[in-house]
C-alpha cells in the first residue's frame, strides 16, 4: 500500500510540492539528465580501462616472449629438462613438474581439510566459538605470505628434514617440494574455507528445512542436500586455491631449494614456474634471450591462472542454472 | 472435532535469546484436531511460524531458540522423548513458505525421504513417487520429464513438488508455513485444491496470512496474537461468532481484503523483527541463520 514506486521520482509534477516553479523544475531535471549520461560513460571508460589494462599486459608478454619463440620450438622448451641460459639451453620442464608438484600436494591435503572446517563453521558451530574461529580463519588468510615462508624456515623445514621425510624413508634437507606444499596448503585453505562457508551460508534456511522436514538428519541433509546446492560455490573456491597455489611465489622461493633439475621425489628440492623468474631475474638485462625465456613463463603463468578462473566460473555458473541456487 | 487431538501444546514458551531476549511464544496450549486442516492465522509477528516449526522442532535450526512446555502427540511427546528426532519430523512433516526444490531430479526429489528411511526397490520406489505426485495433482504435469531438476519447475509446481516429498515418508501431520504466499494466484489456486484433497488423509496445520484462504479451507482457527493465543475454534464460530474481542477487531478490521497485512509478506522472520525492514520483505532469511 504504501510502497512508493520511484519512477519519475517527483519530476511529473506532484500536486502539493508548491516551492519550485515549473521552470525550475525542468532546468534541474536537464541538469540531472546530464550527469546521469556523463555518468553513465564514466563508469563505462572504468570498466573498459580494466580490460584494455589486462589486454596490454597480455599483449606486452606476448610480443616479448616471441624472440625466444622464434628461436626455440615451444614443445621442445617444455619438454627439456636442461636450464642453462649461459649456453641458450631453455627447458621449462623441471619448473613444470615442480608446479605441478606443489600445486596439487597442497591441494591434496588443503581441500578436505576446507571442506570438512567450512561445513563445521557454517553448519554445526554456533554462537561465540563460530565467531571465534570464523575471525580466526579470517586471519590466518590475510596473513602475508612471506610470515608463513619465514615461519616455514623454523618450523617446517627442519620438521620435514628431521622427522617427516626419515618416517616416509626418503632423504631431505628440509627444504623442498613437501615443504612448500605443507606451508602453500596452510596459506590457501583458510582462503577456500571463508569462500566456502560462504556459498553454505549463502543457502535458504528452507532448504535445510525441507530436508530436515521429511526427518532426514542433520548429516544426510549436509551431505545429500547442502553440499550439492553449496556445491559450485564450494567448487570454485577450489579452483581459485589452485589459482593461488599455483601463481605462489615467495613461499615457494624462500622454501624450494632452487634446484634446477627434475625432482627425483617429493621431498627433493626443486624450482616452480615462479620461482624460476625470480632466480634468474638478475639475469634478465645482460642476456635478451633468457629475458623472453622468463616473459615467456610468465606469460604462460597468466594464460593457466585465467583459465582456472574463468574455468571456476563457467562451472560455477553451469551448476547454478541447473540447481538455482 | 474429532475426539482425540493429533497435537496438543501445553504451555508452549519459545524464547529467542539473541541480541535482544524475544519472547516468540508465550505459553500456548492448543489443541489440532485429527484429519482436519487447521489454519493458525495473526499479525505479522504474533509467533505463527514458530509455533508451527516447534510442533516438529525445527525451530531449533536457529541457534538461541529456547523452548519450555510440551507437545503431545497421540500418547507420545515431541519434547521429553527418548523418539529420535528424525523419526517425530518424518511423522510431522514440514512444507516450507517458499517452494524450495532439493538440487536434484523432480523424481529424487519426492524420493529423497524415503530412500533416508526405507530399503524400496526400484519398483516400490517408482510406484511411490507415482503415488505422491498423484496425490498433489503433478504426476500428469511431470511423467515424462522426471529427470529433469526440480528447479525447472514453475513456483506453483515446485510447491505441489514440496507436498508430494513430504507425503512421500507417509506422515500423519503436515505442517505448511503459508504454502500459497509466494504463488500466483492460479497456482495458489492448484495448491489450495491438493491440501483441499490432503485433509482427508492427513492432518494438516497450515499458516497463513489470509482470512479469505482460512475461511476457504481451515476447519478449525488459531488466532494469536503476539505470541499468545487469543482463540482457537472451528471455523464456523471464529468467523461467525467469534468469542474474545480481538478476534471479533481482528475479523472487522481485516476481514474484506484478501491479505491481513501488507507487511504480512514479511513472512517467518516475524519472531525476531519487530522492526519492519521494508527492503527484506522478500526473504529475512538473514535474521534467521
Amino acid at each position: 500500500m504504501s510502497s512508493t514506486t520511484d519512477h519519475g521520482a517527483g519530476t511529473d509534477g506532484n500536486p502539493g510540492t508548491p516551492p519550485s516553479t515549473d521552470d525550475a523544475r525542468s532546468d534541474r531535471l536537464e541538469w540531472r539528465l546530464t550527469i546521469e549520461r556523463l555518468s553513465s560513460y564514466w563508469l563505462l571508460g572504468a570498466g573498459l580501462f580494466a580490460i584494455a589494462l589486462f589486454g596490454l599486459i597480455v599483449l606486452t608478454l606476448v610480443q616479448q616472449s616471441i624472440p625466444i619463440v622464434s628461436e626455440h620450438s615451444l614443445l621442445e622448451m617444455v619438454t627439456s629438462s636442461n636450464w642453462d641460459p649461459a649456453q641458450e639451453e631453455f627447458g621449462f620442464l623441471p619448473a613444470i613438474v615442480g608446479t605441478i608438484y606443489v600445486t596439487v600436494l597442497s591441494m591434496a591435503m588443503g581441500t578436505p581439510i576446507a571442506i570438512l572446517a567450512a561445513i563445521y563453521i557454517a553448519e554445526y558451530a554456533e554462537g561465540r566459538t563460530k565467531m571465534i574461529v570464523s575471525s580466526f580463519i579470517d586471519v590466518l588468510a590475510a596473513i602475508p605470505s612471506v610470515i608463513f615462508g619465514l615461519v616455514g624456515l623454523i618450523v617446517v623445514v627442519p620438521f620435514v628434514g628431521d622427522y617427516l621425510a626419515p618416517a616416509l624413508g626418503a632423504h631431505s634437507i628440509g627444504l623442498g617440494i613437501v615443504t612448500v606444499s605443507l606451508v602453500m596448503a596452510i596459506i590457501v585453505t583458510p582462503f577456500m574455507i571463508s569462500l566456502s562457508v560462504e556459498s553454505l551460508e549463502a543457502l535458504p534456511d528452507e532448504l535445510r528445512e525441507s530436508s530436515l522436514g521429511v526427518g532426514a538428519t542433520k548429516w544426510e541433509t549436509i551431505r545429500s542436500v547442502l553440499l550439492r546446492a553449496a556445491g559450485p560455490g564450494i567448487f570454485s573456491a577450489i579452483l581459485l586455491g589452485f589459482g593461488r597455489v599455483f601463481g605462489a611465489t615467495i613461499v615457494p622461493a624462500m622454501l624450494i631449494g632452487g634446484q634446477t633439475a627434475i625432482p627425483d621425489s617429493p621431498f627433493d628440492a626443486g624450482e616452480t614456474l615462479p620461482t624460476l623468474i625470480v632466480n634468474d631475474f638478475g639475469e634478465l638485462m645482460s642476456l635478451p634471450l633468457t629475458q623472453s625465456a622468463l616473459i615467456l613463463v610468465g606469460l604462460m603463468l597468466l594464460v593457466i591462472v585465467w583459465l582456472f578462473n574463468f574455468g571456476a566460473m563457467l562451472v560455477r555458473r553451469r551448476l547454478k542454472r541447473r540447481w538455482q541456487y | 472435532m474429532s475426539n482425540q487431538p493429533a497435537l496438543r501444546t501445553e504451555n508452549l514458551e519459545v524464547t529467542y535469546t539473541g541480541n535482544r531476549k524475544v519472547t516468540a511464544l508465550d505459553g500456548v496450549s492448543v489443541d489440532f484436531a485429527e484429519n482436519a486442516l487447521t489454519a493458525i492465522i495473526g499479525p505479522s509477528g504474533c509467533g505463527k511460524s514458530t509455533l508451527l516449526k516447534s510442533l516438529n522442532r525445527l525451530h531449533e535450526i536457529q541457534p538461541n531458540a529456547e523452548i519450555a512446555g510440551e507437545v503431545h502427540f497421540g500418547d507420545q511427546t515431541v519434547y521429553d522423548t527418548d523418539d529420535p528426532l528424525p523419526e517425530i519430523r518424518r511423522r510431522i512433516g514440514y512444507v516450507p513458505q517458499t517452494p524450495t526444490p532439493l538440487p536434484m531430479s523432480i523424481y529424487n526429489n519426492v524420493a529423497y525421504g524415503a530412500k533416508i528411511h526405507g530399503d524400496y526397490s526400484r519398483e516400490e520406489l517408482d510406484d511411490l513417487v507415482e503415488t505422491c505426485l498423484r496425490k498433489v495433482n503433478l504426476w500428469d504435469e511431470v511423467e515424462d520429464r522426471l529427470d529433469d531438476p526440480g528447479a525447472a519447475l514453475s513456483t506453483g509446481q515446485i510447491q505441489r513438488l514440496c507436498l508430494a516429498r513430504s507425503l512421500a515418508v507417509e506422515p500423519e501431520i503436515l505442517l505448511c508455513d503459508e504454502v500459497t504466499s509466494a504463488l500466483d494466484p492460479i497456482s495458489a489456486e492448484q495448491v489450495e485444491e491438493t491440501l483441499e484433497s490432503l485433509k482427508e488423509e492427513y492432518t494438516i496445520i497450515m499458516v497463513t496470512h489470509s482470512m479469505d484462504q482460512a475461511r476457504r479451507l481451515a476447519d478449525d482457527v488459531v488466532f494469536l496474537y503476539l505470541g499468545e493465543l487469543v482463540e482457537a475454534n472451528d471455523a464456523r464460530t471464529f468467523f461467525e461468532n467469534p468469542q474474545a474481542d480481538r478476534t471479533k477487531e481482528f475479523i472487522s478490521g481485516h476481514g474484506a481484503s484478501t491479505y491481513l497485512e501488507k507487511s504480512s509478506d514479511e513472512s517467518d522472520s516475524e519472531t525476531q523483527t519487530d522492526e519492519q525492514v521494508d527492503g527484506s520483505r522478500d526473504r529475512p532469511t538473514a535474521v534467521e541463520q
